[in-house]
């Protein structure tokens, strides 16, 4: 009886990796003098800009549906570019073992900076190079959200690249496909699932970030791109609760329609690339996707598309052949790689050397302590609040995944529920906070969680709801309730997909941090002690090299607990509860 | 017989793997072999013979250390035009139609798009599948799925079929049926292919398909004998030359060359043996059927006793094989008999077999008496099975490796000699608590 783990947030932790932790401290290295790079890049570059005709942001609500429409645009620009980004690198480190021991450690890495670090070094760079344009602050922006998505999509794809059965391999080549042809024909449909799992993943905690990328203010400018998110800023500064909640609606009509048209048919579409149907999980009813089917309009259209796609995959150009004498190849191949281990080394090097520099030069020791003193204090938000959400979703996520009828209603309502930028009500609380006179040090906390607790919760259901019938008809026959029910059966059962949430919901935290710790209201502003204020304050004053301390703390932190805590949690729960 | 060119030469092909930094692995030792135009050719041997990698070294997919493969007066180093082949787990596109997986062959060779229509809808109408053309196989049966693999290979007009064990993940009707098609198929000619090798394990698969068939022995991979078969077509399995053939093809399986005419002497095995995969009920069921008054002190025959227990070779050879190495039964000849320690097991009660059992696993399998020396030595009578596993590996490859660690482990608990803690992989002398 094989439990099968659903497809999930492609976190690092979750993939098998097992390769000596040298490269991840190379890659480590490598990330740290790009940051710094770009940063000191960026530090040039600010100059007095003008950006041409500026579009005022209006607050008359029947603006909000262009801005909203100019937001998800920039959602699915930043999209394409990610899947680009996927399949190159995907295949690349999933082809190639030397470049995987490069791309796969630096991508775990990326994955812990911060988005938000990303954007404020972004901004001053795309402005220099489109100068006297808008377009430089909407590149920021993209690039931004870009790599908020991109990195488990890669991974995903890497791991799915990686385990293509044996067998098809084979039969592609016996039937001589080329590798243009093998890459969309096997390996893109082999991985789809998977990675159609972390685009929607990816698209959905997007919002959050398309929302926070509009407003910007880095080096004390503050950039509008016409979008919700600047609709919402300009409405938090002029303290308008009305149009806060016209923002907050109109949102809600755009997840909503996003999740009909875009993320329903996807998962019905997935169904048709896996090897056999889950009998528990019926494909979610797709009305668009019937609506394809039905109308001879549109049937006549994917036809059309179906073509084009074959005719792109039997591109004559992309037909390169193969036979190449084999024994040039090795000997050409081994003098390259050679060369490329020297490179990577010089660079490494290099970089040590910069990074050292860096740190020794710009950052004073007080400074440094200070930050080390915020992260923990960071930490114990994130520790903490982690731990809350467990605590009150472990048992309701349970309860649902034990009831068929119950998750399929809940599960569309936290699938809505992720993809809601729930910094839109971030100001909503912080006019409680000031109403009520409460601890900004204690309950900006909540916030940092508040999006991402979502991913516990469903996690959770999916878990329970894999648990196979019969150990629960076992448990109830030997009468193992209560206590004895939880410990034995229910909490090893659902260890592995809660320690996947808990990974997602964890990460997802100290990206929010950035924005939950550091509130306005009008001109209040409710500022906590933690590293996530930090990182926000230093960058709107454009000082960059605090910018970059803070997050390469943060980074190293997110690291240190991934490898210390959550890896080998994860290892244990899937070794020991995992049946096979 | 054969004036004729050979459609395929295999000459003097070695094959090792890569196993760890001071040693390879031999898999495949000096195969010589032609595929002559007309014929079927069946390969047959136990699972780990080899038949599989030397089948794919005929298709290109992977290179021969030493000697050549020759078709049509051509080397191969790669998939060839004009080979095609059919596999053991159908290896169809799950998210490509029945005929798109069929059209993919042709994809591959740039034939325009009418044309690859043309020719996948004659393929899956040849195989009989019309009707299924826009089927995603998961929708299909295990039958229904391998003709689709027959149609894809028959699209790319092949000269050579190559066949890995095509029927093997199928039931028995569904098989019978498959083969029956099969033949009538090569036999009207109604292709292009001049030559088929089948890649089996079922002897009276081979029997009913081959015209020659090649039997393949392990350790490493070689042939040990070649029969060729002149029954007609059809042939009956009631038939007398034809169990007669089924017969000598047993003797020959369970025979090696070298003890032919000598005494009897039982299998001693070494260290590194790769212990077949075989679980304790097994062991003990077939015990307790060899127990029985009609096997009883006589030689029964292996195609006899397999069809008794609707058992394929592939399932009984591993077993009588542990009775051998065990010393709880003689096997030769495609015969077994119960010895006496065979008998006193099967009439001992439950504590007493495990004593016998342990008795017979520390005095025949060097690798059991080697983990037990190990533990009593150590003070604390622990050691770790990475330890063990590390040293095997200098022998077998490392899947193998780890099935023989698992399989000595098996015994090694059922007989109650060591113990064994999944979670921190140690094993110890100690019992539970």
């Amino acid at each position: 009886m094989a439990l099968r783990i659903k497809p999930t947030y492609t976190k690092n932790e979750v993939t098998t990796w097992s390769i000596p932790n040298y490269w991840d401290v190379i890659a480590m290295v490598l990330v740290f003098a790009g940051i710094i790079l770009l940063a000191w890049n960026a530090k040039q570059m600010i100059a007095p800009y003008h950006l041409g005709d500026l579009i005022p942001i209006s607050l008359n609500p029947l603006y909000l549906p262009m801005y909203a429409l100019r937001t998800t645009l920039r959602l699915f620009i930043a999209l394409f570019f990610s899947l680009v980004f996927t399949f190159v690198f995907g295949t690349w480190a999933a082809k190639n073992k030397h470049a995987e021991r490069l791309i796969i450690p630096t991508i775990d890495v990326l994955q812990s900076v911060p988005v938000l670090s990303f954007l404020a070094f972004a901004v001053p760079v795309f402005i220099f190079i489109f100068h006297n344009s808008m377009l430089g602050p909407e590149c920021a922006a993209i690039f931004g959200i870009f790599t908020a998505q991109v990195w488990n999509m890669t991974l995903s794809f890497y791991q799915g690249v990686k385990t293509v059965p044996n067998n098809l391999k084979e039969a592609a080549r016996v039937f001589r496909l080329s590798a243009w042809q093998c890459f969309w024909r096997v390996e893109v449909p082999f991985s789809m699932p998977g990675l159609l799992w972390n685009i929607m993943i990816s698209t959905s905690s997007s919002w959050f970030f398309v929302v926070a990328c509009e407003a910007i203010s880095v080096a004390n400018h503050t950039i509008t791109l016409p979008g919700v998110g600047s609709y919402i800023a300009l409405a938090i500064t002029q303290e308008n609760s009305r149009a806060i909640v016209c923002a907050i609606f109109c949102m809600l009509v755009v997840i909503f329609l996003y999740n009909q048209l875009l993320f329903r048919p996807l998962i019905y579409w997935t169904e048709k690339f896996k090897e056999a149907q889950d009998d528990d999980a019926k494909p979610p009813r797709a009305w668009i996707v019937n609506l394809f089917q039905q109308t001879k309009l549109l049937r006549s259209t994917s036809s059309w598309f179906s073509n084009i796609g074959s005719l792109w995959i039997n591109l004559p150009i992309l037909a390169i052949s193969t036979k190449i004498k084999p024994a040039v190849i090795k000997k050409t191949s081994r003098l390259f790689v050679g060369f490329y281990y020297f490179v990577i080394a010089l660079i490494t090097i290099g970089a040590l050397f910069f990074v050292g520099r860096f740190i020794f030069t710009t950052i004073t020791f007080t400074e440094a302590r200070h930050i080390m003193w915020l992260g923990i204090f960071t930490s114990i938000r994130v520790i903490s609040m982690i731990f809350l959400a467990s605590l009150i979703w472990v048992p309701i996520g349970v309860w649902i995944g034990l009831r068929p009828r119950v998750t399929a209603i809940i599960q569309p309502i936290i699938q809505f529920a992720v993809a809601f930028p729930i910094n839109l009500l971030f100001s909503t609380v912080a006019m409680l906070i000031i109403t009520f006179k409460l601890n900004v040090e204690i309950w900006v906390a909540p916030l940092m969680v508040l999006g991402t607790q979502w991913y516990i919760l469903f996690n959770v259901i999916a878990g329970a709801s894999a648990l196979p019938k019969e150990l629960k008809l076992a448990a109830a026959n030997f009468k193992v309730t209560g206590f004895l029910w939880w410990r034995r059966f229910i909490l090893p059962g659902i260890a592995p997909s809660f320690i996947t949430g808990a990974i997602t919901a964890a990460g997802g935290a100290w990206n929010a941090s950035i924005l939950a710790e550091a509130i306005d209201w009008g001109t209040i502003k409710l500022h906590a002690t933690g590293l996530g204020a930090y990182i926000q304050e230093q960058s709107t004053l454009g000082n960059f090299p605090k910018v970059i301390a803070g997050t390469i703390a943060m980074c190293i932190i997110v690291l240190l607990i991934n490898r210390l805590f959550w890896r080998p949690l994860y290892n244990i729960a899937v070794k020991k509860f995992q049946s096979d | 017989m054969n004036d004729k060119q050979p459609i395929i030469q295999i000459k003097n092909v070695k094959k090792s793997f890569n196993q760890n930094d001071h040693q390879d692995l031999l898999v495949l030792d000096d195969i010589n072999l032609d595929l002559h135009e007309g014929e079927i050719t069946a390969i047959l041997g136990k699972s780990g013979s080899g038949k599989s990698t030397l089948m794919r070294i005929i298709a290109g997919l992977i290179k021969p250390s030493a000697g050549v493969v020759i078709y049509r007066g051509n080397r191969i180093t790669a998939p060839a035009e004009g080979l095609a082949m059919v596999f053991q787990g159908f290896a169809l596109m799950p998210w490509l139609t029945v005929l798109q997986n069929v059209e993919l062959g042709l994809e591959a060779l740039r034939v325009p798009k009418n044309e690859r229509r043309t020719r996948s809808l004659k393929a899956i109408d040849i195989v009989g599948l019309d009707g299924f053309e826009s089927a995603y196989p998961k929708e299909l049966s295990g039958g229904m799925r391998q003709r689709v693999g027959f149609a894809r290979a028959l699209v790319v007009n092949p000269d050579v079929l190559l066949m890995d064990e095509p029927f093997s993940s199928l039931d028995v009707l569904t098989a019978d049926n498959l083969r029956s098609d099969l033949l009538d198929l090569w036999q009207s000619k109604k292709t292009n292919i001049k030559t088929i090798l089948l890649v089996t394990h079922n002897i009276e698969e081979a029997a009913s398909l081959a015209d020659r068939i090649v039997i393949f022995d392990s350790a490493p991979g070689h042939i040990s004998n070649e029969l060729t078969v002149d029954i007609p077509h059809p042939r009956n399995d009631q038939n007398p030359k034809f169990r007669l053939l089924i017969d000598d093809v047993y003797t020959f399986m369970t025979t090696s060359a070298t003890d032919v005419g000598a005494a009897y002497r039982y299998k001693t095995i070494n260290l590194g043996y790769r212990l077949p995969n075989v679980q304790i009920p097994e062991i003990t069921g077939l015990l307790d059927k060899l127990y029985e008054p009609e096997y009883l002190d006589k030689k029964v025959d292996l195609p006899i006793l397999a069809d008794e227990l609707h058992l394929d070779i592939d399932d009984l050879f591993p077993i009588t094989e542990t009775l051998e190495i065990l010393r709880f039964a003689q096997v030769s000849k495609g015969d077994i008999e119960l010895n006496a320690a065979g008998k006193a097991f099967a009439d001992a009660d439950i504590l007493e077999r495990k004593k016998i059992f342990a008795n017979h696993l520390l005095s025949y399998v060097p690798l059991a008496r080697y983990i037990r020396r190990v533990l009593d030595e150590r003070p604390e009578h622990r050691a770790s099975e990475e330890r063990f596993l590390s040293e095997l590996e200098d022998y077998l490859s490392e899947d193998a490796a780890k099935e023989v660690q698992r399989v000595v482990i098996e015994w090694g608990r059922y007989a109650e000699i060591f113990a064994y803690d999944y979670n921190t992989g140690q094993l110890s002398l100690e019992n539970p608590n």
